[in-house]
């Protein structure tokens, strides 16, 4: 049946020409240094009247101190909460005036910032945001408030599948090790956080040594430098960083069932992957996307959703962290078929150690990896986020205009070697949520409840 | 940058309910009495000879395009008996045509370097594209094949099925909050289809067949029945011409009416109470029948959106304001309206109450914050905020190209006119604090309301 497609293309077949023209080049990004000696990444696209701003620290929620796990979340949640003369409500108030997007983020590696503006009120959003950086004041009635929503929410989880999934992978792979403590924190530590430690947290962990910058927007180079001075010069120079141990993930196979009672299971599975320095990230990236990261076309999808039609949505991912990489996936079936599914699934993942995979479906991945990249380049919010990623990665400011030849570069030789070296179904970490029929745990860590 | 992402997001065929209306529109400046309030998107439209009709939005930031076409076509429209047609047919619409064999559409799109997905409402199913610029013509040329030359098959109908019924045990069956939202719909519309869901009831789904499917395309789809928006860096006249060379060849079709049954008055309020064991925070909701986008008293439906700002937007707004910070009643509060719909809607309040307070104390609060509102009005301060918000919502819209394709495509669905919508920032800021306040009086009749109360099940002793 493939020659009634190609009918249809043939007249169109010129657009098979892979011709990807990116909305923003390495030309277009200027790196903003200071006179204070604190640089930024920008994109000036003065079109619409916005401005973004993305800051990342390297100072994630594995970096909470034993016990106080999810101190960071917290202090991401309350320091949009009052900073310098205005409490809480003439903060919020501020903001909502002026209709300025301000809030902070949280993940395993890395505590993130996020600003956008009107570009009429850029000088007050930079101060409002390096006022809440550099002199939060953790005020009691919102640290209790919040604390509160944090702990309504932590209570949610608890029946949550998904977030149960999730969680449950982490402590199954890796122990009480840093990676294993859920970001968020548990009702304990989070109740154990005080007033001193989230102003502490403000004080050590956010510095210029372990901070990155993007900005994109209707900006000069120039009005850029002078706010970064003023945004950010009051933060420490270095900040005050435990020492991150390495981290190990569970070297062996696991399945682990976490019994909720519901229709339909959730299942999370997952081994080791690469981090964003190995020289296979590429080859894993395409690897990935392959099996099962590409939407409705990968193996995974084809296998378990279009053939059989056992689940809704059925996902892999590359997970690559500071300290370690992993490979990710997922998808939900009903209880009957959770053992079908996850035999499929460890089928397709050993076909293609065994395999390989096609020369069609290692060009469709390239075509389909650098033609969509510019559709991550088509935002203001979305180029502000890559910028950021850049720098936290140690990419070069040209790294955009190397992106297509870095993918293009990948063999099929390289794709078995990542998969042999990454892709061990006999070591597959398993975690489901929900009542499987016929599915035994397996491994020592899964016994544990 | 795509492969950093942290967690995948699932592209999957997502069922869409409608959501409060966002518009996007211009800067307005900051002066406050000389505010110049200019339209935007600026849009240009053209209706072919076969009815379909096309809108474009110009915007060449990025070499990126949207496409969107949008069937008129929703839920909302299916017979008795068989809920989650439209749905199930929005999935069917990848598995084959004349020229494409099964799941070719979306392979297609992938290694042209796009993305692709579909949605359905109540209203409307909804299918999209975004790709590089140049592979308009491409994708355009799909979209018209599938339009009339749909391919159904037992053999692939049923796999999607079963599909379909995971989707349902994924979004519904496996939340009680969602099951709880069901049934709660259901109670605010006792006649009109708004009370069934989208994805419709389990033992309908599992019913529906391949000839169902068939049917319903043969019905619905059709050039007369669809709106075309084009998003991106792409010239107006060159989609018209696109539009007219791939689309203009199909014939138009006699659509039925769009005649539903409507609701007769609503005399009684309704309590709907649901306990589950996997809830574990319990919440309430109130939620009144409010005027859809095709009401004839326009100002009123806007009035309504600001008020909605006021009482819910954000942590300055009323309720949470109110609730959560000052009285310490409520973990969270707010407010929304649901603007974007052909028939009767419905305006929203809700909370969720501390540790040591109830649903009962949540509902008071809320009711004296209204009662406050209906005596005596919204401050000026409250208002100038809300329409700020709004209309830099507008503003920050246009960083969106896919957004901006679905204001228009949502819009013109549901039966708004182009004029509606780029003049929403104009209305918006048109609004008076009394209009706010003869909105308040009107919309909250008790008689034409449900109250939604979900809790843990009761410890057992």
């Amino acid at each position: 049946m493939t020659y009634s497609s190609r009918s249809l293309l043939s007249v169109l077949g010129f657009l098979f020409i892979s011709l990807v023209s990116l909305p923003v080049h390495a030309a277009d990004i200027q790196e903003v240094t200071s006179s204070g000696g604190i640089k930024a990444w920008l994109v000036e696209e003065h079109s619409i009247p916005i401005v973004s701003l993305n800051v990342a620290w390297r100072a994630g929620s594995s970096f909470d101190p034993k016990g106080k796990g999810g101190l960071a979340h917290f202090a991401a949640s309350t320091m949009d909460e009052g900073s310098a003369d205005l409490d809480s409500k003439a903060f919020q108030e501020k903001l909502s005036d002026l209709a300025i997007q301000l809030g902070f983020d949280v993940g395993k590696d890395s505590f993130s910032g996020s600003l956008k503006t009107l570009s009429e009120n850029t000088n007050e959003a930079f101060q409002l945001f390096g006022n809440a950086i550099t002199q939060p004041r953790f005020d009691k009635e919102p640290v209790e408030r919040i604390r509160g929503q944090i702990l309504n929410s932590l209570n949610q989880r608890l029946s949550n599948p998904n977030s149960l999934a999730g969680r449950g992978w982490f402590r199954l792979a890796f122990g009480d090790q840093a990676y294993s403590r859920p970001s968020n924190g548990t009702i304990k530590t989070i109740a154990a956080v005080t007033h001193d430690d989230l102003v502490n947290f403000a004080k050590t962990r956010l510095g210029k040594d372990n901070m990155v910058i993007g900005v994109v927007g209707d900006i000069t180079a120039k009005d850029l430098s002078a706010l970064l001075d003023k945004t950010f010069g009051g933060l420490p120079e270095k900040a005050d960083l435990p020492t991150m141990p390495p981290q190990y993930l569970l070297d062996e196979a696991a399945v682990k069932i976490i019994p909720q009672d519901i229709p339909q299971s959730i299942v999370t599975f997952g081994g080791q992957g690469v981090t964003r320095d190995d020289p296979d990230y590429y080859a894993a990236y395409v690897l990935n996307y392959i099996l099962g990261g590409g939407g409705f076309e990968s193996r995974l999808t084809d296998e378990i959703r279009e053939k059989r039609g056992l689940v809704y949505s059925i996902y892999s991912y590359l997970y690559p962290m500071d300290e370690i990489g992993l490979q990710m996936g997922g998808f939900g079936t009903s209880n009957a078929s959770v053992k079908e599914a996850l035999d499929l699934t460890r089928g397709v993942i050993a076909k293609i150690r065994d395999e390989g995979v096609t020369d069609e479906e290692l060009e469709g991945a390239k075509t389909y990896l650098n033609g969509s990249f510019p559709l991550s380049l088509s935002s203001n919010d979305s180029i502000a986020n890559i910028l950021v990623a850049m720098q936290r990665s140690h990419l070069p400011i040209g790294y955009l205009d190397q992106r297509a030849s870095l993918i293009n570069a990948v063999t099929k030789d390289d794709i078995k070697r990542v998969a042999q070296r990454l892709l061990d179904p006999e070591k597959l970490i398993v975690v489901v949520v929900g009542k499987p029929v016929d599915l035994k745990p397996v491994g020592a860590g899964a016994e544990k409840s | 940058m795509d492969h950093w992402r942290k967690l995948v997001i699932v592209v999957s065929l997502l069922l869409l309910l409608p959501s409060g209306l966002v518009i996007a529109a211009p800067a307005s400046s900051p002066g406050e009495t000389s505010q110049k309030i200019p339209t935007l998107f600026n849009p240009k439209v053209k209706t072919l000879k076969n009815g379909l009709e096309v809108v474009v939005i110009e915007d060449h930031r990025a070499p990126v395009v949207t496409q969107m076409v949008w069937y008129k076509i929703g839920a909302a429209d299916e017979q008795p008996r068989k809920s989650g047609i439209a749905h199930f047919l929005e999935h069917l619409m990848f598995k084959g045509t004349k020229k494409l064999k099964p799941g070719e559409f979306s392979a297609i799109v992938a290694k042209n370097g796009g993305q692709d997905n579909a949605f359905t409402s109540q209203d409307y199913t909804a299918f999209f594209q975004d790709v590089s610029a140049d592979k308009l013509p491409l994708f355009m040329s799909m979209e018209a094949d599938r339009m009339e030359n749909l391919q159904l098959t037992d053999k692939t109908v049923g796999p999607e099925l079963q599909v379909v019924l995971e989707e349902r045990s994924m979004r519904t069956d496996n939340n009680p909050g969602a099951r709880f939202s069901e049934q709660f719909n259901a109670a605010q519309y006792l006649a009109h289809p708004y009370g069934t869901p989208v994805i419709g009831w389990r033992q309908e789904i599992e019913k529906l067949t391949t000839q169902d499917a068939i049917d319903w395309y043969k019905k619905y789809y059709a050039p007369n029945n669809a709106i075309l928006v084009v998003a991106g860096d792409v010239k107006a006249e060159d989609v018209f011409a696109m539009a007219e060379k791939y689309f203009g060849p199909i014939p138009s079709k006699s659509i039925p009416e769009r005649v539903r049954v409507q609701e007769p008055p609503q005399l009684a309020k309704r309590i709907v109470e649901m306990s589950d064991k996997r809830v574990r925070q319990p919440s309430w909701r109130q939620s009144y029948l409010a005027p859809s986008a095709r009401d004839k008293d326009q100002e009123y439906g806007r009035a309504l959106e600001v008020l909605g700002e006021v009482l819910g937007g954000g942590v300055t707004s009323r309720l949470y304001r109110g609730l959560v910070v000052d009285d310490k009643i409520a973990t969270s509060a707010g407010a929304y309206y649901h603007s974007d719909s052909y028939d009767k809607s419905t305006f929203v309040v809700y909370g969720s109450p501390t540790p040591g307070h109830t649903l009962d104390d949540v509902e008071k609060a809320v009711h004296k914050i209204i009662d406050d509102i209906i005596a005596n009005g919204v401050t000026k301060k409250e208002l100038a905020r809300a329409k700020k918000q709004m209309l830099a919502a507008a503003v920050y819209a246009r960083d969106s190209v896919h957004g901006a394709a679905n204001i228009f495509g949502g819009g013109l669905a549901v039966g708004e006119t182009i004029g509606d919508i780029v003049n929403w920032p104009k209305h918006i800021s048109e609004v008076t604090a009394a209009d706010v306040q003869a909105a308040a009086k009107k919309i909250f009749d008790e008689r034409q309301s449900v109250v939604g109360r979900l809790t843990p099940e009761p410890a057992k002793s």
